[in-house]
């Protein structure tokens, strides 16, 4: 388990009566009292002022400094906020719009460089990653995905070293020892190939306790114990439903609709068509729906072509074939705004798995090498008829300019509802924490 | 941030408590290391079995008291560790741009038709491992590569078939490689050379009989010395910081771990003035109060090894190094070789400091300078190999003498690497102030169009600029200037930087591993003929996000190649991006993205 946190249960009687110091530092202008020596990040957050943070962990010290998410101007000099103790008189600039733009790319490269595929992960919801993305209110990286190829680590006994998840923090390098102080994981190798990697014989003497801390350490779900991890049900997941910072609510504002109705195409690529059920979702808004727009092309009327020029068209789904590229491509000319929703169209999502296999690799795993093909009577698939397979799955963004991005797997019903509403009225409707989802 | 008093106090302890389990530890094994000397012991198992054994792994970490996983993890960081079998031969390839311009695709088929091995990787028979490596100091007699760590330069495809078929019938690497000349080809003159002019042995530390520490230090700083690394921190500054804490023991470093590309001026100065180089370490003993001197030579210059060795022990002979050094009572210090093994962020002082801890070579948090916490948490002065030599001819001189050459805000010389497409590449002094065009014309350059000046992490300048002086005040040198002419391919040489980077970053903070690794795919759109006006603004507005968010140097200077040549040679991006972008086409090509799958037609 963490050594911090057996040191900080095990302290009582130890505190020295020293009272510290009260200083007074200014952040983005603001004067604030506090104790000399406390964390910057941690001072600022207590007074609404949010900067966010990964790697920073309260109980390791020094404090990692490796995510960089907490970049902020100390002083005038541009560095990481949680490796700095407060002193009198220091001046913090954290709410610029060049740090902030700066805190969010950095977000955004984690999630680009990682293969983070949030459905899928037993952390989702837990997640101090995806948390901090809500946070941030970031809709899509504006950074390509990277998908390179990871391993997955099932040789520890209990562990499972999820490579394709981790942020390189280094908090468990830092904080997880055995009984006999050494150290279980450490960095391995450089570069973009640095990964953390595991002490098989270490982790073997981890108590119970111990490998579990080490899971709830993790940020992401790079660190899973097997059979401890479940998902739990949405609501009940730690940042499901709250957003830390304070914000002020939000009054809905007028939306005053157009006279004349705006007409929409939806289409789903390389997708699951998830998105469109979630869309069904809005219930009783649907009838709201058929009377303030008109459907064009979409599987929701099966109108197969388009018959005029559209004003909106909503994608989901990402190309994995040159069918999705030819539909893709006719929704931009047809459609003045396209909408990507659902994290398929908006990085490639599910179907981007293979992204990380090459495509002659994949296809002869499926069908010539699988285990219920038979040799020499096998053949990948190729026909005039078929569209060609990609040589891997490309985000909407990539092949054409897309207006606008709606996240989730699916999006919520409600994300999209509002969404749609915002577009045809012009008002901006506010999108709720609760709403805001990966997964 | 600062525990509350009592838990810090605890943490103190325990780490005291590991640390005597450590110690106890180390006894019960029969193997007998420090954490410090981890290098050395990996250096010395790779050399006698060409790679380091899972069974050495486990004897030191059992030695050292420590998981295998961090042993593994430190010799994973370094470039030169390797984990299987490396070869009988291990032969490094240079693969910087210079480097390309030269020959070296041509030489790299060379090697694997002479050998039969396929680069990054051993051949069948295990006899030949052949690896790319960055630069490797040679960069005036490019191509070049280390067999076995020794130096074998301007290679062609005859003399690789030549060198490849003496090895097999038996020469050694060390018998046959080649001499590495040091290519002075220009000094100020006069008294105005203060680099590379004649040397005796003891001449600058004699003067330390009649001088003060004070004294010392109060010449360095009025001279205004710099670190010439390419830091330009005021070397009097440090030195004064290192010799006011008041912490024991006290540690000098030189940092011999000249990494960028295109550099070469280090390598000269330890061939040919190597005791310049320890006169000043012992300066800076002298100043700040330190006895142990430590140089940190990098993994490419093993050959230049013995050569210092020799120097040192000469050196203690002649009382130029040990106790009550000439004569003057109290006045101890002494050196030791510290071999580092291929990674360039070593070069950046905190990650040299892990590095010598026997760590991963990762950059600290800049909570601290060396100076108050450096080696083991002691004071210690990082200089660079230029840095000391300058330090000792400023005593040997007299400060006023130095404060003659150069211009005023920038006393001084500084010697140049010059590289690329020109007839003279080598060693230049220059006096500080002197214009690009003055260097391009000593050299010879063959029609310069492109000029890198600083090695990857600096800028470049075009034509335009070539009347721009060498300075403080206007073009900041580390010490490397390549010169690319009008034939060579801009892209081709950021790609290559690029690549450097990606591959030489620690990989600790997210926007210098993940933000290097992102601009290489761009990059990638450039070369497939597929990038629009708007990459460029997003190379231009990433570039700026890792500048300002990195951890370190490397990761802060890693796109400045990249930012520099948009802003200079915006006809040139002009050129290779789509004229008439659309909303329909953005970078992508479906003739391109189906090609994989039509393999399957037939």
């Amino acid at each position: 388990m963490s050594k911090a946190k057996m040191k900080t249960n095990g302290q009582a009687g130890n505190t020295t009566e020293k009272e510290p110091a009260q200083i007074t530092i200014t952040i983005d202008g603001r004067e604030i009292r506090t104790e000399a020596g406390r964390n910057l990040v941690r001072v600022a957050n207590e007074n609404d002022i949010f900067i966010p943070s990964l790697c920073y962990f309260e109980h390791i010290e020094p404090p990692l400094g490796t995510c960089r998410v907490c970049t902020c101007k100390i002083n005038g000099v541009a560095g990481p906020a949680c490796t700095e103790s407060v002193k009198e008189g220091m001046v913090v600039e954290a709410s610029t719009e060049e740090l902030a733009d700066a805190r969010n790319a950095i977000v955004e490269m984690m999630f680009s460089e990682g293969n983070h595929f949030c459905p899928g992960c037993q952390k989702s919801g837990d997640c101090d990653l995806q948390h901090m993305a809500y946070e941030l209110g970031l809709r899509q990286t504006r950074f390509p995905h990277l998908f390179k190829d990871r391993l997955i680590d099932f040789n520890p006994q209990r562990m499972i070293m999820e490579h394709n998840r981790c942020i390189k923090c280094g908090r468990c390098v830092k904080e997880v020892f055995t009984d006999d102080g050494l150290a279980v994981f450490s960095f391995r190798y450089r570069g973009n190939e640095t990964r953390v990697g595991i002490d098989y014989g270490q982790e073997a003497k981890l108590t119970d306790r111990q490998a579990r801390d080490a899971m709830n350490l993790c940020p992401t779900g790079a660190i899973i114990v097997r059979g401890e991890l479940h998902a739990r049900p949405f609501g009940e997941r730690r940042f499901d439903l709250q957003s830390v910072q304070k914000k002020k609510p939000v009054e809905d504002p007028r939306i005053t609709l157009p006279a004349e109705k705006k007409t929409i195409a939806t289409v789903s690529l390389a997708g699951c068509f998830g998105c469109h059920m979630s869309l069904l979702d809005i219930d009783l808004k649907l009838m709201d729906l058929v009377e303030i727009v008109e459907l064009n092309k979409s599987p929701l009327n099966d109108i197969k072509e388009f018959t005029k020029q559209c004003d909106i068209g909503l994608i989901e789904g990402g190309c994995c074939n040159a069918d999705n590229v030819e539909v893709l491509r006719e929704f931009r000319r047809k459609c003045d705004v396209l909408v990507a929703f659902g994290e398929c169209a908006l990085w490639g999502g599910v179907p981007s798995m293979r992204n990380t296999i090459p495509l002659g690799e994949c296809l002869e795993e499926a069908y010539l090498n699988c285990i219920t093909s038979m040799p020499d009577e096998c053949a990948v698939p190729y026909h005039d008829d078929l569209p060609k397979i990609l040589d891997k799955v490309y985000a909407c963004s990539e092949i054409v300019e897309i207006d606008y991005f709606i996240p989730g797997c699916p999006p919520d019903a409600n994300h999209i509802w509002k969404s749609v509403l915002s577009l045809i009225s012009g008002a901006q409707l506010p999108v709720l924490y609760s709403e805001f989802k990966y997964d | 941030m600062q525990l509350p008093e009592s838990r810090s106090l605890r943490r103190k302890e325990e780490a005291l408590n590991r640390k005597k389990v450590r110690r106890s530890g180390r006894q019960e094994a029969g193997l007998t290391v420090k954490r410090t000397e981890l290098l050395d012991y990996l250096w010395q198992v790779q050399n006698e079995h060409g790679h380091i054994r899972s069974e050495d792994i486990a004897a030191v970490s059992r030695a050292l008291n420590i998981s295998t996983i961090e042993v593994e993890g430190v010799i994973s960081f370094y470039h030169f560790f390797h984990r299987r079998p490396s070869g009988e031969f291990t032969i490094y390839l240079n693969n910087s741009p210079v480097s390309e311009c030269k020959g070296f695709e041509r030489v790299k088929e060379a090697f694997e038709m002479a050998t039969g091995g396929n680069f990054n990787g051993v051949d069948p028979s295990g006899q030949w491992g052949l690896f790319e490596t960055a630069c490797i100091g040679l960069s005036d007699m490019e191509p070049s590569a280390l067999i076995n760590f020794f130096p074998f330069t301007n290679l062609n495809s005859l003399k690789v078939k030549d060198v490849i078929a003496r090895l097999k019938q038996g020469a050694l690497p060390g018998e046959i490689c080649d001499p590495v000349p040091d290519h002075i080809r220009s000094v100020p003159g006069g008294e105005k050379t203060i680099l590379l002019r004649d040397y005796d042995p003891g001449c600058a530390l004699a003067v330390l009989r009649r001088r003060s520490p004070e004294s010392v230090l109060e010449d360095i700083r009025r001279s205004g010395l710099r670190g010439m690394g390419g830091a330009y921190f005021p070397t009097g500054l440090k030195w004064a910081a290192c010799r006011n804490d008041p912490k024991s023991p006290k540690y000098i470093f030189c940092n011999a771990d000249e990494g960028e590309p295109g550099t070469f001026k280090d390598r000269v100065l330890m061939n040919s003035l190597p005791g310049l180089m320890l006169e000043g370490m012992a300066i800076a003993g002298y100043v700040v109060g330190s006895a142990n001197g430590t140089i940190y030579l990098r993994g490419e210059y093993t050959w230049l090894k013995d050569k210092l060795q020799n120097t040192i022990d000469r050196f203690r002979k002649m009382n130029l190094l040990g106790t009550n050094i000439c004569g003057i009572e109290g006045f101890n210090f002494d050196i030791r070789l510290q071999l580092g093994a291929g990674a360039y962020v070593c070069g950046e002082e905190t990650a040299m400091l892990n590095s010598l801890e026997g760590k991963r070579g990762e950059p600290r948090n800049k909570r601290y300078f060396p100076t108050e916490r450096g080696y083991l948490q002691k004071p210690t002065v990082i200089n660079n190999v230029e840095t000391f030599c300058a330090a000792a001819r400023i005593i040997q001189l007299g400060v006023d003498q130095y404060l003659q050459t150069g211009r005023p805000a920038s006393p001084g010389t500084k010697l140049l690497s010059v590289s690329g497409d020109c007839r003279l590449p080598g060693i230049y002094e220059i006096e500080w102030g002197t214009t690009v065009r003055e260097i391009l014309e000593k050299c010879e350059a063959d029609r310069p169009y492109f000029v890198q000046v600083s090695g990857p992490s600096g800028e470049c300048i075009s034509m335009d600029e070539f009347d721009r002086a060498i300075s403080m005040d206007d073009l900041v040198s580390g010490g490397s200037i390549m010169i690319f002419s009008r034939s060579r391919n801009i892209l081709d040489i950021l790609r290559n930087f690029n690549r450097f980077f990606k591959h030489e970053s620690c990989g600790l903070c997210t926007p210098c591993r993940a933000g290097n690794f992102i601009l290489e795919k761009k990059l990638n759109l450039f070369a497939a003929h597929l990038a629009h006006p708007s990459d460029v603004e997003d190379i231009r507005s990433w570039g700026k996000i890792m500048k300002l968010t990195c951890r370190c140097g490397l990761g802060k200077t890693a796109p400045n190649a990249l930012l520099t040549a948009q802003e200079k040679f915006p006809e040139y991006f002009e050129s290779i991006v789509a004229q008439n972008p659309d909303r329909l086409s953005k970078g992508f090509s479906l003739k391109d993205a189906v090609r994989e799958y039509d393999r399957f037609s037939s």
